[in-house]
């Protein structure tokens, strides 16, 4: 699903053996590097990454109470003017008034709101730097097309400089999820927080990603003017080979997963090998964990609820930007929809221009279970409230769009007991701004995950420091 | 399958329909129009609340309270409304159907007025956000780059009457990653193309311009010789390469310099100071907030991104409040979408620099407005809302910096391109011409033998020169 738009008229073959050709001067360069860094361990950290906003040591989960705000709980009502309690990284009271823990340290919330963290499901955020021209910081696509045992949060980097841009805006979590080849690989669910991806992971093997076969080939991506004319007979029969593709493997770990089981319990029978591709897709065949297909189209949108209904999985629709046209399907089936276009231009030439951008109040009218997300690879999930509040300003409520950034997406993930509102007992992954979450010209206050609180800085903030008083 | 295959055949089939439903809407053109009531950002002279803008003649007649048009004035209620100049795009390849001439390092010959398609369906989509006037720029696949072209959105219209008359004709530089081919692989038996490096690039631009000084010395001796009354001189041979360089060290031609790094921008700056040229634009300048006072100085412009930050090495030290940074140091500045997608959003692009740098709104308005209007030498005609300028107007449900408006209509020269009730109106009858056309013969599959080719789908390498659009998760 690359979707490289370049520079100056390359095609698909070039852009792989531009790959290849910028691996080896990334080899030659990361050999210099090393020569460098031998002399002096500080350079290495100002490479790519951040200078000093890398934390080697988490801010204590602490006891706070942020008083006399506004708390948008987003589960509830509104309350004009309460207070929160965080300790031990949880909320521990909301309310009007509540009792503050001694020595608690407090915030004074006046003219100031609590939200809870926004969460963006569907990022590959950790997984890459910088995708173009160094490709020795691209983790997102694993070669071939089936690696279920591909898993994000092995490769997630806890100290890309992403990750602090982003939560600063107030996004506390997100999906980060593999990319390639017709089975991906595993998303995790992770805070935006953490010296080591497994203190990040809030769910480590949250979800397995199934690109589903498009009509017509490939991602979603292409370089006008250089495709190729297909035919589309071949294009229809390829499409349901790697359909067949895909169902074999899922009935071969379905067939696994019993054998196994069976061994367990009768040790007479044959012992089965253990086959990793296979045992990573046990829970998912059998229902047990949700099963990401990304689909766009409307043909493919069909196509992914059917298949998932013939092999028993549960679906979770992963971009949709023809969901609308399927609400009523959707509705039916129950899947629920991580809506990533709402910024891309419409497909078709005679599309209405706001098609996208209406497609959210579209799917809420039809009751159909969505999230709203940046669909991006990290670096600019920070954007993530923007396409909320476009959803917004085409029909979708504004309790709806903020929704749709907190809890909707905390609920399709299954992890709406942890995160998504404010809620006693919840993770106290919160915000509290000057404003509308949403609005643009809002700023960000405070910001805690996980119950610590985490100072508002990033990259940008200390380039912005280092140089906005050059004279 | 039949209906995949009906419908592909019907998208090549629907995109050679002529835009009869928007030609209609804005043909009845009247001399006057009076939006009634809006709340007014003029840009020059501050917000004014219950408002009456006048129009007469595509240009504005009358900003103020309670204006009188005649009575066959057409009346726009703006109750509750926001009017604001039309939003100016500084880098654009939207309607081109080509960018990059790529071949040569230094391609100042080639003309984007000639390769510009008015049926681009991305220019209603940008109407739709409330822009007007886009800035046309050749790729950045060459240190000189070819010429640019100004046009007003006026979609529905030919293609000549986009031209945005007197604006400052211009020509396109461009530097790093691009130019050097970073992306471009070695292929076998292939000579890779000068320059590659930044110390090429600014070779490349020197000899273009000492040939340049020599050219036009030539035809300054000719001229010289010929009004001394010589007679029987031959002309100088006409060079269409170096006369666009010619007219920009004679400060006829505006250059728009794509950028970077801190380094390249203060070569370019080096050159141009002593060939006795000005920079008009840095364009994207990412890293424009490093030499600021610099840019500054030498009076160039900067237009440029919020974000597209990381996608590529040469971005990676991109901020956020770069826009700020730069503003402060007297650098005019303007945020532009180099992009048909980002292009229908650059209200919110501005309001980035409320958030990341606190300008102040009538700072971060400019970015879009008055800024980039300098930056191409409109400004005496559109930019901001004052009496005399062209009435190049979008209407807003809502304050254009809340990510909760959107656009009600946009005129320019007072004629409306976009109307967001008259779109609601007419899908239904879309969505029946489009049924109709399913059924229509040519649109079915034949009864046997092969199916079809499916069709091209026309080429979106206008979308962007360089921003790279990532990866979808």
């Amino acid at each position: 699903m690359t979707r490289v738009k370049s520079v100056i008229g390359t095609h698909d073959s070039v852009m792989r053996r531009q790959g290849e050709a910028t691996m080896k001067s990334i080899a030659t360069l990361t050999k210099m590097f090393f020569v460098v860094a031998a002399l002096t361990v500080t350079i290495s950290a100002q490479q790519i990454g951040n200078p000093t906003t890398q934390q080697g040591v988490l801010p204590q989960r602490g006891t706070f109470v942020i008083r006399n705000a506004r708390i948008v709980t987003v589960s509830g009502a509104d309350i004009e003017n309460g207070s929160v309690v965080i300790r031990d990284g949880k909320i521990a009271a909301v309310g009007a008034t509540v009792n503050a823990p001694a020595g608690a340290q407090t915030i004074d919330g006046r003219g100031l709101s609590v939200y809870p963290g926004m969460f963006d499901a569907g990022t590959n955020m950790g997984l890459v730097e910088v995708p173009q021209g160094a490709s020795g910081t691209v983790d997102t696509s694993e070669v071939g097309e089936f690696n279920p045992n591909s898993r994000a949060i092995i490769a997630v980097n806890p100290h890309s400089a992403h990750i602090g841009v982003t939560r600063v805006e107030g996004i506390t979590n997100v999906v980060s999820a593999p990319t390639g080849g017709l089975i991906s690989g595993q998303a995790a669910v992770i805070n935006l927080l953490g010296t080591s991806p497994n203190e990040m992971a809030v769910v480590p093997n949250a979800a397995l990603v199934i690109n589903y076969p498009r009509v017509g080939g490939g991602g979603g991506g292409g370089f006008g003017g250089f495709q190729q004319q297909t035919n589309l007979a071949e294009t229809l029969t390829a499409n349901e080979r790697q359909l067949d593709q895909i169902r074999k493997v899922l009935r071969d770990a379905e067939a696994y997963g019993r054998a196994r089981d069976a061994y367990a319990k009768d040790s007479s029978l044959p012992r089965p090998n253990l086959n990793v591709m296979l045992e990573a897709l046990v829970p998912y065949v059998r229902g047990l964990q949700p099963v990401m297909f990304r689909a766009d189209r409307e043909a493919e949108i069909r196509g992914a609820i059917k298949f998932a209904e013939e092999m028993k999985l549960k679906p979770i629709l992963l971009g949709g930007d023809d969901s609308a046209k399927v609400a009523a399907l959707l509705k039916e089936k129950n899947v629920p929809v991580i809506l990533t276009g709402i910024f891309q231009l419409p497909n078709r030439e005679d599309d209405a221009y706001d098609l996208l951008y209406e497609t959210a109040s579209k799917l809420q009218e039809a009751g159909v279970r969505f999230c709203i997300s940046s669909g991006d690879p990290g670096m600019e999930a920070r954007n993530l409230p923007l396409y909320a509040g476009m959803a917004a300003a085409y029909g979708l409520s504004k309790a709806d769009a903020l929704k749709a950034v907190t809890l909707y997406p905390a609920q399709i993930m299954n992890v709406a007991d942890r995160l998504g509102s404010i809620e006693v007992g919840k993770m106290a992954n919160l915000v509290v701004t000057d404003g509308d979450l949403l609005e643009i010209r809002t700023k960000i206050k405070y910001l805690f995950i996980d119950g610590r609180e985490v100072p508002l800085t990033s990259r940008h903030t200390e380039l912005n420091d280092a140089f906005k008083a050059r004279k | 399958m039949r209906r995949f295959i009906s419908t592909l055949v019907l998208y090549s089939f629907i995109s050679t329909l002529p835009l009869t439903v928007t030609r209609a809407q804005t043909s009845a053109n009247p001399n006057e129009t009076l939006i009634k009531n809006a709340t007014v950002l003029t840009i020059t002279r501050g917000v004014l609340p219950n408002t009456d803008v006048l129009i007469r003649n595509g240009k504005i007649a009358g900003v103020g309270k309670n204006l009188q048009a005649s009575a066959s004035a057409r009346v726009i209620d703006a109750t509750g409304k926001y009017v604001m100049p039309g939003i100016i795009d500084c880098h654009s390849h939207s309607m081109l159907d080509t960018i990059n001439e790529n071949t040569l390092a230094v391609t100042s010959m080639v003309r984007t007025r000639d390769v510009i398609n008015p049926t681009d369906v991305d220019l209603y989509r940008e109407l739709a956000g409330g822009v007007t006037t886009l800035n046309l720029l050749h790729g950045s696949a060459n240190p000189i780059g070819g010429l640019n072209t100004v046009v007003k959105v006026k979609y529905g219209r030919p293609a000549d009457e986009f031209i945005f008359p007197g604006a400052m004709p211009g020509i396109k530089f461009a530097l790093g990653e691009n130019v050097k081919r970073s992306s471009s692989p070695n292929q076998p038996g292939v000579t890779r193309r000068y320059p590659n490096t930044r110390m090429g690039v600014e070779e490349t631009i020197r000899e273009a311009f000492s040939k340049a000084r020599d050219y036009k010395k030539t035809w300054d001796e000719y001229r010289a010789a010929v009004n001394k009354g010589e007679k029987n001189l031959l002309p100088p041979r006409r060079d269409l390469q170096l006369e666009p360089l010619v007219e920009v060290l004679e400060g006829k031609r505006y250059v728009h310099a794509h950028c970077y790094i801190a380094s390249e921008i203060l070569m370019l700056i080096g050159i141009a100071d002593e060939f006795g040229f000005k920079i008009k634009t840095f364009q994207h300048v990412l890293e424009g907030y490093k030499v600021a006072k610099e840019i500054a100085a030498h009076g160039a412009g900067a237009s440029t991104f919020a974000d597209s930050w990381a996608y590529k090495i040469e971005a990676y030290d991109a901020i956020p409040y770069n826009m700020a940074i730069m503003t402060r140091a007297g650098v005019v500045v303007s945020v532009n979408s180099d992009s048909d997608e980002r292009a229908r959003r650059l209200n919110i692009e501005a309001a980035k620099a409320m958030h990341w740098g606190d300008l102040t709104e009538e700072q971060a308005l400019k970015l879009i407005t008055l800024n980039p209007a300098i930056q191409l030498g409109i400004q005496d005609r559109v930019g901001s809302i004052e009496v005399g300028k062209d009435a190049d107007l979008a209407i807003w449900n809502g304050h254009p910096f809340s990510v909760y408006s959107r656009v009600d209509s946009t005129l320019i020269d007072g004629d409306i391109f976009f109307d967001r009730q008259q779109d609601l109106a007419r899908r239904a009858d879309l969505a029946k011409e489009r049924a109709t056309l399913e059924q229509a013969d040519p649109n079915k599959p034949p009864a046997q033998g092969q199916s079809p080719n499916a069709p091209r789908r026309r080429p979106r390498a206008h979308e962007d020169d360089d921003v790279w659009e990532g990866e979808r998760p």
